[in-house]
């Protein structure tokens, strides 16, 4: 029952699709942008925590998708191949990423309680200034943005070449995708950990967790893998992607998604239990603060709407079969991470008065989008929507069957 | 002097393929004319094998949900038995039931009767123990895990007829077609 991929078929671009998709992001954005625009002059203090977790929402998703297209790369697979071009168009928005940190970085000192000089009176902070310091908090983030865009670049534009050069076979010639991986992965691990301790970590900087860098992992990946999900159930609505992205492939991708929400509850449950246990002085304050107040039932909504109902839902073969059924929980997920990262980022700066959660986190979210998604659609429509030279491609779509 | 002889039933016919695709061709071309009773030999896993051939199983995830289920009762029950009600220590000041420290030993004993149930459910439905199986009486059987595919219709299925039946699978790539006794 194996079909019958022609070259013109698979370089056909749906064009169609993702100018619709492009436009309910540019008006559920531009809703956001709105709304982010009235914080700007209303909410002096809180704005740059609005726009931290705006922007750490589409980095997640987007380094979530540097991670898994490497780990594509290497592991090879059906689910890869449909899903590599949506990973390389995220990882080309990096530039832009780099871009919109300037603001965080230019109000450092709004944000990150060890950027102000005073803070060095606090004994606890001064042991740490010879890390936490602004010029070597500014050389670390220029390096992060260096290993990343020269990874993703690397990969994406071999990919892009790929396309245009004659299909090649298996072996030599496409290896060193996975000569760069490799390595590419134990520097995105280690760049990623230090990134999470800089951005959001050190918002508290008297709080510390090991675990924090591989939750940020976690938590990058599903991201990444609900946003494929989301994109590629679009893209299946028209050919060629329709005859690709079969339910064998949305089960594959459910699966790994269902992975990926078990293994955030893995981390997050780690780190839970292991400050809970030591219930010391500098570490539990990060669970009081989320475990009553305002946070409390925001913390009852991560529990359920994060983890619960994601894994109630994936449970069921059918419906990570199902092209839609699958989209909606991969929303839905994308949703509740929006909810989780706020939960995760404003407990950490907001002590007193306003410090509940903020409508315009949310709306920050959605500003952001407003320029990350145009970027991402025009990057996939520039490509054919799968790599149609790959040396496997024609293999590993041949198993399906309809 | 006189024995009643006893008749030998015909339990089916096998097919013997040379290749997993052909028998996965076969599958599907059996389904299609329409046999219900058949059942299908492989050294190997092969992916598609089963739905081409009809099989579907749906109690196996039920039974492994409820196991699961149970197991987070039963050892959230036993930790809640043993630590609050049946010998209550002070640990560090905390309380008795910890909502926290209960969570890793309930979730083991989840993972642990999911798996006990989907494993044993499996052998069960399977029909195990079986000591006697007729597929054995064809002589080349145990090529099946070797290198060799076989393909079974069985006699009480209700298209079955000798001839017919064995015609069709000899025109589906089968190499050697064999009638099976009971």
């Amino acid at each position: 029952m194996s079909q019958h991929f022609d070259d013109a078929s698979l370089q056909s671009r749906p064009t169609d699709v993702i100018r619709r998709m492009s436009n309910k992001g540019l008006i559920l954005g531009g809703i956001g942008a709105l709304v982010t625009a009235m914080g700007y002059f209303t909410q002096n203090e809180t704005f740059f925590q609005s726009y931290l977790i705006g922007y750490m929402y589409w980095m997640y998703i987007t380094l979530g998708c540097l991670g898994l297209l490497m780990v594509q790369h290497l592991s090879g697979g059906a689910w890869g191949l449909v899903s590599r071009r949506v990973f390389e168009a995220a990882v080309r928005t990096l530039p832009v990423m780099a871009v919109l940190f300037l603001p965080i970085a230019l109000n450092a000192t709004h944000l990150y309680e060890w950027a102000r000089p005073e803070a060095l009176a606090d004994k606890m902070i001064q042991t740490k200034a010879a890390y936490l310091n602004l010029k070597f908090f500014y050389f670390r983030a220029a390096l992060y943005f260096v290993i990343w865009i020269a990874l993703g670049f690397t990969l994406a534009g071999w990919s892009a070449k790929q396309d245009v050069d004659a299909a090649v076979i298996p072996g030599p010639e496409d290896r060193k995708f996975r000569m760069v991986s490799g390595p590419g992965l134990g520097l995105y691990i280690l760049s990623i950990t230090f990134m999470s301790v800089d951005w959001m970590m050190s918002l508290d900087p008297h709080w510390t967790s090991t675990i924090f860098g591989v939750l940020f992992i976690g938590g990058a990946g599903l991201s990444a893998l609900a946003f494929n999900v989301v994109v590629l159930s679009s893209l299946a609505e028209t050919k060629p992607m329709s005859e690709l992205v079969t339910k064998d492939r949305f089960h594959d991708l459910g699966k790994l998604m269902y992975a990926f929400v078990m293994l955030w509850a893995y981390f997050s449950v780690s780190q839970l239990i292991i400050v809970w246990s030591g219930n010391l002085p500098e570490e539990i304050p990060f669970y009081l603060r989320r475990f009553s107040g305002p946070w409390g039932w925001v913390s009852v909504a991560v529990l359920i709407g994060h983890f619960a109902i994601p894994f109630a839902f994936l449970l069921s073969q059918r419906i990570k079969r199902h092209r839609k059924l699958a989209a909606r929980v991969a929303l839905f997920i994308l949703a509740m991470r929006a909810v989780e990262i706020a939960w995760m980022i404003a407990p950490m700066v907001r002590h007193e008065g306003h410090n509940g959660p903020n409508v315009f986190d949310f709306a920050a979210v959605l500003a952001i989008g407003v320029v990350w998604l145009p970027m991402f659609f025009s990057n996939l429509g520039a490509r054919a929507v799968v790599p149609v030279h790959d040396p496997y491609l024609k293999e590993a779509l041949s198993h399906d069957a309809h | 002097m006189s024995h009643a002889v006893e008749v030998p039933q015909t339990y089916g016919l096998m097919a013997e393929f040379d290749s997993a695709q052909t028998l996965l061709d076969a599958a599907h071309a059996v389904q299609r004319a329409g046999y219900t009773k058949t059942d299908a030999f492989s050294p190997m896993p092969i992916h598609g094998l089963a739905e081409a051939l009809g099989f579907e199983e749906h109690l196996i995830p039920k039974i492994v949900l409820t196991g699961g289920i149970l197991g987070l009762i039963a050892g959230y029950g036993l930790e809640y038995w043993s630590s609050v009600i049946a010998f209550p220590l002070n640990i560090g000041g905390r309380p008795y039931h910890s909502i926290v420290a209960f969570i890793p030993p309930a979730y083991e004993t989840t993972i642990l009767l999911s798996a006990l149930s989907c494993f044993g459910s499996l052998l069960f439905l399977c029909g195990f123990p079986e000591p006697y199986h007729p597929v054995f009486n064809h002589p080349r059987f145990s090529l099946a895990t070797a290198d060799k595919f076989f393909l079974v219709i069985e006699a009480n299925d209700p298209k079955f007829s000798p001839d017919t039946t064995k015609t069709f699978l000899g025109g589906l790539g089968a190499k050697e077609v064999v009638s099976v006794n009971e």
